[in-house]
């Protein structure tokens, strides 16, 4: 069963364009999103939650059609943007107590479970409290009505290292029984190479790839060779770098000819993302 | 069962774990019948994703090192000496496959190739 299913998402805005988004993610699973700042990763989040209107395509979420059963699947779906910014005055109890209402499983048991596991001291004021204890807050507040599907924007930025990695194990542990699934879009993608089984990358609003993680890795290449090694291969490279020690440049596995002998190597996923973005500054 | 992984080595995740798994079930290390830990508790203890447990498991099961019952887990095969030298044999020719297109790149002939080997296997070189 796919636990999100979204087919060719279209939207045009003055300056941007989100073009043909598709992918999916089967239940159970983790999904990394990741993109550069303003490639389109939160405008396809808001699309997949009905907040704003596409062009065209279509949103399935646990195989219901986000448009027609959209109070529904909202009761399902947990979902965070970064941190709490609004009602900054109030204190985190009240904003609860306003919250909670909308949900018809609200468990206070797990709520408090992880204002304690987040160290949330419930009578400070939204104002008082840094950004991760923000984005912590937002996080207790999506995860505290049983959601099947968690869609977090950038939920480990303003995290400091400690609370990452207790984010991911608490990711890990949400999935392991199989029921519950995780989009999360980042551009901490250390911390996708380990936890997530697929990735979906977007680049200036198109899906440039969606696959199980290590074929995603898997279909690149980093070649590193001397200058004169470059021309017979710059015609397949995605982009490339030269220096006095030679040049490195991103390449598609299936565009790569071992007998060159230029030495190749598994590129990390910001490499990928590097050298995607310097695909266009070449041919400015 | 141990395994440690390395996250700054160049060989994906799910090989170390094949690697690692392997080489302890055809040492006698892990027995016939040893049940591994269900794919997902191994994800969330190793702390790697699910779908890399289960490729590593699908590897292993490919090669006959381990029997999948449904509903109930994987479990290390039962096989024969004979079975595990092929299995062993097999495994070690991929890697020799993979290690000679490496050599013939640089257009050793065998017999080079055996004498540098002797060497190594006499006394390993200190090599950076």
């Amino acid at each position: 069963m796919l636990a999100l299913d979204i087919r060719n998402l279209s939207k045009t805005y003055p300056n941007f364009q989100l073009k043909d988004v598709t992918f999916q993610l089967e239940k159970g699973y983790i999904m990394g999103f990741i993109g550069a700042n303003g490639a389109g990763k939160t405008t396809t989040i808001k699309s997949m939650l009905n907040l704003i209107h596409t062009d065209s395509g279509e949103v399935r979420i646990l195989g219901k059609n986000i448009a027609e059963h959209e109070i529904e699947l909202k009761q399902e779906i947990g979902y965070a943007f970064g941190s709490i910014d609004f009602y900054t005055r109030s204190k985190i109890k009240t904003l609860t107590d306003v919250v909670k209402k909308f949900y018809a499983n609200w468990d206070d048991e797990i709520y408090s479970y992880y204002l304690r596991r987040f160290k949330l001291d419930e009578n400070k004021k939204i104002v008082e409290l840094s950004t991760g204890m923000r984005v912590k807050y937002n996080l207790a507040l999506a995860l505290s009505h049983g959601p099947k599907l968690l869609i977090l924007d950038e939920p480990t930025s303003g995290l400091d290292p400690i609370a990452r990695d207790d984010l991911l194990d608490l990711f890990q542990s949400l999935v392991a029984e199989g029921e519950i699934s995780i989009l999360f879009s980042t551009h901490i993608t250390s911390d996708l190479e380990k936890c997530a089984d697929y990735i979906t990358y977007i680049h200036n609003g198109r899906i440039i790839n969606s696959a199980e993680k290590e074929e995603f890795i898997e279909s690149y290449l980093l070649l590193n060779g001397s200058v004169s090694q470059l021309d017979p291969v710059k015609e397949q490279l995605i982009s490339y770098k030269t220096n006095s020690f030679g040049f490195t440049g991103l390449i598609h596995a299936k565009d790569f000819d071992p007998s060159l002998n230029v030495k190749a190597a598994r590129p990390t996923l910001e490499e990928i993302m590097i050298y995607f973005a310097k695909k266009e500054d070449m041919y400015v | 069962m141990n395994i440690a992984i390395s996250n700054t080595s160049e060989k994906p995740i799910y090989q170390q774990l094949f690697e690692q798994i392997s080489a302890q079930i055809l040492k006698g290390e892990l027995e016939s019948g040893y049940s591994l830990p269900p794919i997902r508790q191994a994800a969330q203890e190793l702390r790697v994703s699910v779908i890399t447990v289960k490729k590593a498991w699908e590897e292993l099961e490919r090669c006959g090192l381990i029997n999948t019952v449904t509903g109930k887990g994987c479990f290390v095969a039962d096989f024969s000496p004979d079975d595990k030298l092929r299995i062993r044999n097999e495994m070690i020719m991929k890697q020799m496959v993979h290690d000679t297109s490496y050599y013939k790149s640089f257009g050793l002939t065998l017999e080079e190739v055996m004498e540098l080997m002797k060497k190594i296997y006499e006394a390993p070189p200190d090599l950076p």
